[in-house]
């Protein structure tokens, strides 16, 4: 995968190299600066990994103040920086470039402060999602967003890209749940935004710079919603002769007034894949199959579970299977949360992100089908079904070209499919350099331009991660606006 | 519908584009509406009334997606009414502001989105800017964009979605709104404990809040001419589910004293009263401020301000203070909004005479670093400074 193109490095800044890195050495405490060849090759790229560009220097500040020096000094050097948590953005949002320094927020990952009694939770932004969750569950307390990669990923890329996961459909994703930020400008500046209490008045600079691919600045702290555990939850699995009937069943529960804290979508190839490595007891003998999760006591779950069956039923389900025990609770989900591990086993794959609407999920995934083919290419769908987050897992082969150029072909007819019906390219792994060239498809150029006019009222250089979302032909930097 | 003759009303987009365009062309500001039930709320703006009131209909409604899309001008009570024809509801309560205003008419969508105006659910289940997921707006340059859309999970470019809400007219008109909708739960009931003081009470509200029982409406409503103070925590759910969770948080709750369970009609009327906040805060000559602290920190604040608070009363747990005070002077304003800021919190002068708001301001001045970042993002959307100028800030400070 080396299709998309990244801009050619400024040569003045890769000249002055050596004198960069002795600047920040003179602004970040300890080994707060990467600079060997070695020791740089393990940023040169994220999730995405068919994409590597070594950076000129890494820098891991310790403190927001550190970061503040750090990008103050950049800023007056007019080198790029880009951001990074933990790298595992699959659209290369973290990507580095040539003349870029990387700023990580890995040094900085503490709980700073958990209080109960308002729900909430202040961090430093390179604490993982999961370490959150980890901090406050003996409290009976969790932080609801859950991105699959949620044992790695930072909040810092959470932020940034605003992440969702499989129980978004009842909690959100991670704008519903951030309350505030302190956040470093591009010029080094550090502003508190938001906060412990709700709404905070004035424009909604928090929800804009949430899912901002940070293009604005960096997030070093943030102050979190955390919630209380339900009581209990339970997933129950179904299986459909057809992907028809899945998706008809979806529908249906969403339109009957019960709302699950997760409905999974898996397709036959899918359920095989998973079966085959995760030894689940998924049916394989259907033609699609639906994890449905719902909480609260087990008289509720029950009464929640019974309603949903019916329904089942009504679209013609085959097979069902209650988890009656948590062993049994994991093991339903045991093949769906290693599915795209189960997937790398079996041949390499791209995995797409659109949102359609649920209603057009049928249609879409004869469409997915039709594509795939066309190219000669098998695909596996598994997807959020309640909310319609597509993930459509196209298989290829890495080490063919041809197969590779079918793959990315096959990808973007099924990001512009989704678009068509009303849906967008991206539902949760943010644009970065993935989808970049694919904006005008969702945008018009009026909307599009506005879009950079914001970035450029935080960043007028565009020395922030420059180098994603936005298509790299015509664009309105702060001279042509 | 009746419009005053001398308000710029288009019929569509087109026409607020034209509007807009021209007044950039002469410089000369606008003041936007909508039915114009709100216009109390910012700071005066001393313009041409622009008005989306004829920008009406319902655009979209799929049940079975949970989405419903409305353009400004449609009254929010049309769009509510479709939803519960279908059994669902928008999930943040939205505010009105009628009570609070002494205002007739009908609140539209456009004005329920310029002003994120959420009631007493929104503290379970999100603000209005959360159930947002499309808006369309014409900026200040007189250009109609589209963000978000009608799909529940987007992060296709930067969420101008979320910036539109509450950002009072001053980055674009808006024309069209979309929201993800949620299912009317099949029953509720309130439990009510009386009594308390605001601390306990508050103290109460938070460890409801901290419970797995999904409390939907957490207030204090502090004792009155003898009245006592009634803390109310409100539970929804399937019928006879209820009965269960609200054993179990009276259980839990018990050291606060007896709670009384509320039948489904008198919980309802209960809140539609605490939705309008108006009911609880005396003399409609009185200015009311809406403030917004971490739950804990509420009460304490109240105490600090008690010769200055004529009224108040608690939503969100505690996090949302409204609280009435006299309208002369300063309406109280430099040392509520000092000691607000001690506790991290912001104050919004909701009511006041016209001239107190342009004078102290109506939003909690933002720090120098955040003021200039926000100028720079209203200069984007309005370089001209032809929308609402002064409504949120007074830009010549």
């Amino acid at each position: 995968m080396s299709g998309i193109a990244m801009p050619a490095p400024d040569p003045n800044i890769l000249v002055r190299r050596d004198a960069i890195v002795a600047g920040l050495e003179a602004l970040v405490s300890g080994e707060g600066v990467i600079s060997s060849e070695t020791e740089r090759r393990a940023f040169e790229t994220d999730a995405l990994t068919a994409y590597r560009r070594l950076p000129l220097a890494v820098v891991l500040p310790a403190t927001t103040e550190e970061t503040a020096a750090v990008m103050r000094y950049l800023y007056a050097q007019g080198v790029p920086m880009v951001p990074r948590g933990a790298g595992t953005s699959l659209a290369g949002g973290a990507l580095p470039q040539e003349d870029a320094v990387v700023i990580g927020v890995s040094r900085m990952s503490k709980v700073l402060d958990v209080d109960l009694a308002n729900r909430t939770a202040r961090v430093q932004t390179g604490v993982t999602n999961l370490g959150v969750s980890a901090a406050i569950a003996h409290e009976g307390f969790f932080y609801a967003p859950d991105p699959s990669s949620q044992l790695a990923c930072t909040i810092a890329g959470n932020v940034a890209m605003n992440s969702g996961g499989a129980h978004c459909l009842k909690y959100g994703v991670t704008t519903n749940n951030l309350m505030g930020v302190t956040f470093v400008t591009v010029e080094g500046e550090i502003v508190e935004i938001g906060g412990d209490a709700m709404d905070a008045a004035g424009l909604d600079l928090l929800g804009l710079i949430c899912g901002s691919e940070g293009q604005f600045g960096m997030v070093t702290e943030a102050t979190l919603r955390i919630l209380p555990m339900a009581e209990g939850a339970r997933p129950i699995l179904f299986g459909f002769p057809s992907p028809e009937a899945a998706g008809a069943c979806v529908a249906a529960v969403l339109g009957a007034g019960v709302v699950p804290v997760a409905i999974e979508y898996m397709d036959r190839l899918a359920i095989d894949i998973c079966e085959d490595f995760a030894r689940a007891g998924y049916p394989r003998d259907v033609g699609a199959m639906l994890i449905v999760e719902v909480e609260g006591s087990p008289a509720e779950i029950d009464e929640q579970l019974a309603r949903i069956a019916a329904i089942a039923e009504g679209h013609g389900m085959t097979h069902m299977r209650e988890a009656r025990t948590p062993a049994e609770a994991a093991a339903i989900w045991k093949g769906r949360k290693s599915a795209f591990g189960a997937m790398g086993r079996v041949s390499d794959y791209i995995c797409m992100d659109g949102t359609i609407p649920t209603g057009r999920l049928p249609e879409v995934l004869t469409r997915i089908e039709a594509i795939c083919e066309e190219q000669g290419l098998k695909v596996a769908n598994i997807f959020h079904a309640g909310d319609g987050n597509l993930h459509p897992l196209v298989l290829y082969d890495m080490n063919d070209p041809v197969s590779l150029a079918k793959a990315e072909r096959a990808g973007e007819d099924i990001l512009l499919a989704c678009v068509e019906v009303g849906g967008c390219l991206t539902g949760e792994h943010g644009v970065g350099i993935e989808k970049r060239e694919l904006m005008t498809a969702q945008f018009t150029r009026i909307e599009l331009e506005q879009q950079m006019r914001v970035k450029s009222a935080f960043d007028p250089r565009w020395l922030m991660n420059p180098a994603k979302v936005f298509p790299l032909e015509n664009r309105l930097t702060e001279a042509a606006a | 519908m009746t419009l005053a003759a001398d308000v710029i009303a288009p019929f569509d987009e087109a026409g607020i584009e034209a509007v807009i365009r021209e007044h950039v062309e002469t410089r000369a500001p606008l003041a936007i509406r909508g039915a114009g039930t709100r216009a109390g709320l910012g700071r005066p703006v001393e313009a041409a009334p622009l008005s989306t009131a004829r920008l009406t209909g319902i655009t979209l409604f799929e049940p079975s997606e949970l989405v419903i899309a409305a353009k400004a001008g449609t009254p929010v009570a049309e769009v509510e009414a479709e939803l519960a024809r279908a059994g669902q509801r928008l999930a943040f309560e939205p505010f009105d502001h009628r009570p609070l205003y002494r205002t007739t008419g009908e609140p539209t969508i456009g004005g329920l989105v310029a002003t994120n105006a959420s009631g007493p659910r929104r503290v379970q289940t999100g603000a209005a800017r959360d159930a947002l997921i499309g808006v369309r707006l014409v900026t200040g340059r007189g250009e109609a964009i589209r963000a978000g859309g009608r799909v529940m999970k987007n992060v296709t470019g930067y969420d101008i979605t979320k910036l539109a809400a509450g950002s009072h007219g001053t980055l674009g008109v808006i024309t069209e709104a979309t929201f993800k909708t949620l299912p009317i739960a099949e029953s509720e009931t309130t439990l009510v404990i009386e009594g308390l003081d605001d601390a306990h009470g508050v103290a109460a509200l938070c460890a409801g809040m901290g419970s797995p029982y999904e409390v939907s409406g957490a207030a204090h409503l502090p004792g009155e001419g003898g009245a006592p103070a009634r803390t109310l925590l409100r539970l929804e759910n399937f019928a006879n589910q209820l009965r269960y969770r609200a054993g179990e948080l009276a259980d839990r709750l018990r050291s606060f004293g007896p709670a009384e369970r509320l039948a489904p009609d008198d919980s309802r009327a209960l809140w539609r009263s605490v939705a309008q906040a108006a009911p609880y805060l005396g003399p409609a000559d009185r200015a009311v401020w809406r403030v917004s602290v971490a739950p804990t920190r509420a009460p304490g604040l109240v105490a600090l301000l008690r010769d200055l608070a004529l009224a108040h009363v608690y939503d969100w747990s505690g996090g949302l203070i409204w609280i009435a005070t006299s309208p002369e002077g300063d309406a109280g304003a430099a040392r509520l909004r000092a000691l607000t800021r001690e506790l991290r919190g912001h104050a919004t002068l909701v009511r006041a005479p016209d001239a107190v708001r342009a004078a102290v301001g109506v939003f909690e001045p933002e720090a120098p670093a955040l003021a200039k970042l926000s100028e720079k993002v209203r200069a984007a959307f309005d370089p001209a400074g032809v929308l609402n100028p002064g409504k949120m800030h007074d830009r010549r400070a």
